[in-house]
């Protein structure tokens, strides 16, 4: 309670039995009841952000998420970025690629990235399952050379001594399974002289370490090491150096200026995995698909495509999901309206019954209800087929001929019968619920005034009962725009939904990016639609009851 | 308090155990397969001997084959994998495989020898067309048809699909462009081995498409393996493509008056894969019963409950008789020779590049 000594007398502003200005003891009142009923549905608040709006939030994400390409091959994509994508990409760019691949085949990632990249060039998917098991052949190359000279280019432990600090090797020649291991650390200056050698075996070496948990004293050397040790040899000078293994590396040196030493450029050794790689599409489609987020999925829901020259529309011959977008829209449209002319007088009766015979008759709308909906489709298959219940009738009624029996089902029409069906008990009730409130008295009034039947009903009922059919109509327009299970029985081919197609990309072809993409446009379109119903008829005019 | 005692307790058991024991092995399996006939065939012939031998073990069936690569890629993101085997078609293994969601494995580690020391990968051979698909049938894809529909002449070649002539009426499809474009250019002049060549072309596609065009008012397309027997069934068509072991079904144990086409059937092949991220202890159990039942007497075992062929060279001489029915099952086998005069083999690799690009075409072309 706020007492307000209200005397006249006092300035300023009024305070409350405390002392405190009115204003601030009511606002804490305030605050203290919203913070109540806050708590009080944080439970389900949180609930809904957890279950709900975060996995769509998450899945909608996927729409525009392309991290994939340049987390998997990032130096390949870095060196593509200076390319004008003319013709053959520098060698550079093969020599990247190379090294990236080689350590996504290890890590078993190639195949993904040529999975997500066969979405958008034919091939690619074989091409890096080929590339993964093929790269070997190219550092084999050298491998085998080093290894006729001296065998312990094929030995773990002469590797370690060349690449490693002294601190690290004898940490690691400590330790055993089970304890964490030291980690990696180069050796003070033999990034100076062997780059890419160090880099590479740098990589390989942590990799052994985190991922597969060997010591690197343990495991030789990938054939990358030895194909930068070769880049290293070739353009460098050791005839100074005097580290750890200085023998080796100096034979080494020398047998790579002999010219009796067998070299593959990294562009042959791409050639003989597969040609492709020497078709400018596949290096044009990893530069066109290289930046973490991409417009690429939402083009492709649009029937159009990426290109290095912008947007463009897919051939004639690919485009299908405007057209089912169109239809999906046209044919839920044609729903609701069936619902609407079906299911007004059903609520009418219903609101205009004894509540006895109308409870009676409501269990009668509401029994498809607890049906399953695959029983009550199927059943409408059985209903409709060509050698169906209601073909037989037809045909024993004389009205059809036998061997021109009507197609009924696996088109637009069978989706349209058997959704209608499945969706009117959410017109009436809403309407039903609408219209039990229309008191009778308006009627009667209106007929004791003169008026006709249809000129009560239009003019007297028929406007009050408009609420009814706004929120039925929007309940039904909205449930059968995302409609899947039905369509995809009945429907046939003409009679398929969109929610079809993204249903054929989340489970079949596993293009997670297009679904969510064309599951966002659904839902932008159904937003839109609501806010136009809001302008338009105004969303204070749906009752639900 | 109780639990802590409990943990304590069974933490010292397992620690005991371990020493004696090389390795745990969970007492429960969660497997995955197509429910039906086909899951029943192998509770029969892997799961129920298996359990007969570790009655400890508990086996549950999860029927989610159909859509395992998706859930099993979910599985995977959230880090939790329920599953412990999973039956799926080879081309699904591959994908799996290429997306780091199913276990490379050894064959010869893994798998029994047959019974005559030949290594399992030899035994297996070419069924073995992923690095981590364990093959288990080979089934086909093949046309049945109504015998009492079809007139005076029955159909013996695949391209009767194509002749709206020779037999009038509708045809049921699988609507997917797998199987359909094959069929389409052989019945429409392409040399079999060509095939492939053919349809990497737009333009082979394009001819496949325009050859299926001319029957396309008369195809009614199914997406569920139970949906030609049945509309064969209610005669709602005339003839249509499904697994043979429906047609087995709806011929020998329903009786219906269908025949089937063993022409030009499309060997495909089913087996497990073990989903990656297995504890050691569920790894441990799954390597344990998939030596089991991946041999050469299981694998024949299956045949006696349906009419799909072992993957393995050493089982086929041991297929027997239908449980219930009493029939030779070797006759309805797939790769009976009698059967197999002219088949094709699902080609994975094509697919696997093309399947995205040739189905957005079909996808259009259904549409229109």
């Amino acid at each position: 309670m706020t007492d307000a000594t209200g005397d006249g007398s006092q300035s300023g502003p009024m305070l409350a039995a405390d002392g405190t200005p009115l204003k601030k003891s009511l606002a804490r009142a305030l605050r203290m009841q919203k913070m109540r009923a806050l708590m009080l549905i944080a439970p389900l608040l949180l609930f809904v952000l957890v279950t709900f709006i975060a996995p769509i939030a998450d899945m909608l994400f996927r729409s525009v998420e392309n991290q994939i390409v340049s987390d998997t091959i990032p130096n390949t994509t870095a060196v593509l970025e200076e390319w004008d994508g003319e013709g053959l990409p520098p060698e550079a760019a093969f020599e990247a690629a190379y090294y990236d691949i080689f350590l996504a085949a290890e890590r078993k990632e190639h195949t993904k990235l040529g999975t997500r990249l066969n979405y958008e060039l034919t091939g690619a998917s074989s091409l890096f399952r080929k590339s993964g098991r093929g790269l070997d052949d190219i550092g084999e190359v050298y491998q085998d050379q080093f290894k006729d000279l001296d065998r312990d280019w094929d030995e773990a432990e002469p590797w370690a001594e060349l690449m490693g600090d002294p601190a690290w090797l004898s940490a690691q020649a400590a330790w055993t399974k089970g304890e964490r291991q030291p980690a990696f650390a180069l050796r003070d200056g033999v990034s100076d002289i062997l780059p890419k050698t160090a880099r590479e075996y740098a990589v390989f070496a942590r990799y052994q370490q985190t991922e597969e948990n060997k010591s690197p004293l343990k495991e030789e050397p990938w054939t990358a090491v030895h194909t930068a040790l070769y880049e290293d040899l070739k353009a460098g000078d050791l005839s100074g150096y005097t580290g750890p293994r200085a023998e080796m590396l100096k034979a080494a040196d020398a047998l790579v200026d002999s010219p009796d030493f067998e070299t593959i450029t990294f562009q042959a050794g791409f050639e003989d995995i597969d040609e492709d790689w020497l078709a400018p599409d596949i290096w044009r489609t990893i530069k066109l698909y290289s930046s973490s987020y991409t417009s690429g999925y939402f083009l492709n829901s649009v029937d159009m495509q990426l290109t290095p020259d912008g947007p463009e529309a897919r051939p004639e011959n690919e485009r299908i999901y405007m057209l089912l977008f169109q239809r999906t829209l046209f044919m839920s449209l044609v729903i609701t309206f069936s619902c609407i002319l079906l299911g007004y007088p059903v609520a009418y009766i219903l609101s205009n019954l004894p509540s006895r015979t109308a409870n009676l008759l409501m269990i009668l709308v509401l029994l498809p209800f607890w049906t399953s909906l695959l029983v009550r489709t199927s059943a409408w298959k059985v209903m409709l087929q060509q050698q169906g219940v209601i073909n037989d009738v037809l045909v024993w009624l004389g009205l059809v001929a036998d061997d021109a029996r009507l197609a009924m089902i696996n088109n637009q029409f069978g989706t349209i019968v058997a959704m209608t069906h499945i969706l009117l008990p959410f017109m009436i009730l809403p309407m039903f619920s609408v219209m039990s409130t229309i008191p009778h008295s308006y009627v009667r009034a209106a007929k004791s005034l003169g008026a006709t039947n249809w000129t009560t009903f239009w003019r007297v009922y028929f406007p009050q009962s408009v609420p009814g059919i706004g929120a039925g109509s929007i309940l039904v327009f909205i449930l059968s725009i995302g409609y899947y299970i039905t369509p995809e029985i009945v429907g046939g081919t003409t009679g398929t939904f969109i929610s079809n197609r993204i249903a054929y990309h989340i489970s079949s072809s596993l293009n997670w990016g297009l679904a969510a993409a064309l599951g966002a446009i659904l839902l932008a379109v159904v937003l839109l639609l609501y806010w136009a119903y809001d302008k338009i008829v105004g969303i204070d005019n749906v009752k639900l009851g | 308090m109780k639990l802590t005692k409990t943990l304590l307790a069974s933490t010292a058991l397992t620690v005991a155990a371990g020493a004696v024991a090389a390795q745990d092995m969970t007492d429960s399996m969660t497997l995955v397969s197509w429910g039906g006939a086909y899951q029943r065939s192998q509770d029969e012939a892997y799961a129920k001997p298996y359990i007969a031998m570790h009655p400890e073990v508990s086996v549950s069936w999860d029927e989610s084959s159909n859509e395992a690569v998706a859930k099993l890629r979910a599985m995977n993101e959230a880090g939790n994998i329920t599953w412990d085997l999973v039956d799926v078609v080879a081309a699904d293994a591959m994908r799996l495989c290429d997306e780091g969601l199913a276990m490379e494995y050894d064959p010869d580690e893994l798998l029994a020898p047959a019974p005559d020391g030949t290594s399992a990968s030899d035994d297996f051979g070419d069924m073995i067309v992923s690095d981590c698909f364990i093959p288990q049938i080979v089934y086909s894809t093949t046309v049945g048809y109504r015998t009492d529909l079809v007139g005076d002449t029955p159909p013996t070649d695949i391209c009767a699909i194509f002749d709206l002539d020779a037999y009038p009426g509708k045809r049921s499809l699988e609507k997917r462009p797998i199987n359909n474009m094959e069929w389409a250019l052989y019945c429409d002049g392409v040399a079999k081995d060509d095939i492939y060549d053919v349809l990497e072309t737009p333009e082979g596609q394009d001819q496949a498409l325009a050859k299926l065009d001319t029957i396309k008012d008369s195809v009614v397309w199914w997406s569920a393996g139970a949906d030609t027997p049945q509309l064969l069934a209610d005669g709602e068509v005339i003839m249509g493509s499904t697994y043979n072991g429906r047609l087995f079904s709806v011929i020998e144990e329903q009786k219906q008056p269908v025949a089937m086409l063993w022409d030009m059937q499309v060997f495909d092949l089913d087996g497990w894969i073990i989903p990656t991220g297995l504890s050691d202890e569920a790894l441990a159990r799954v390597k344990d019963f998939v030596y089991f039942a991946t041999d050469t007497q299981r694998l024949a075992d299956q045949a006696k409950y349906i009419s799909y062929g072992p993957a393995r060279v050493s089982s086929a001489p041991l297929v027997g008789q239908h449980e219930e029915l009493g029939i030779d099952m070797a006759p309805h086998m797939p790769t009976d020779p009698e059967n197999a005069s002219n088949t094709l083999l699902y080609n994975y690799e094509f697919w696997a590049d093309y399947r995205d690009d040739i189905d957005a075409k079909f996808q259009a072309w259904l549409a229109q």
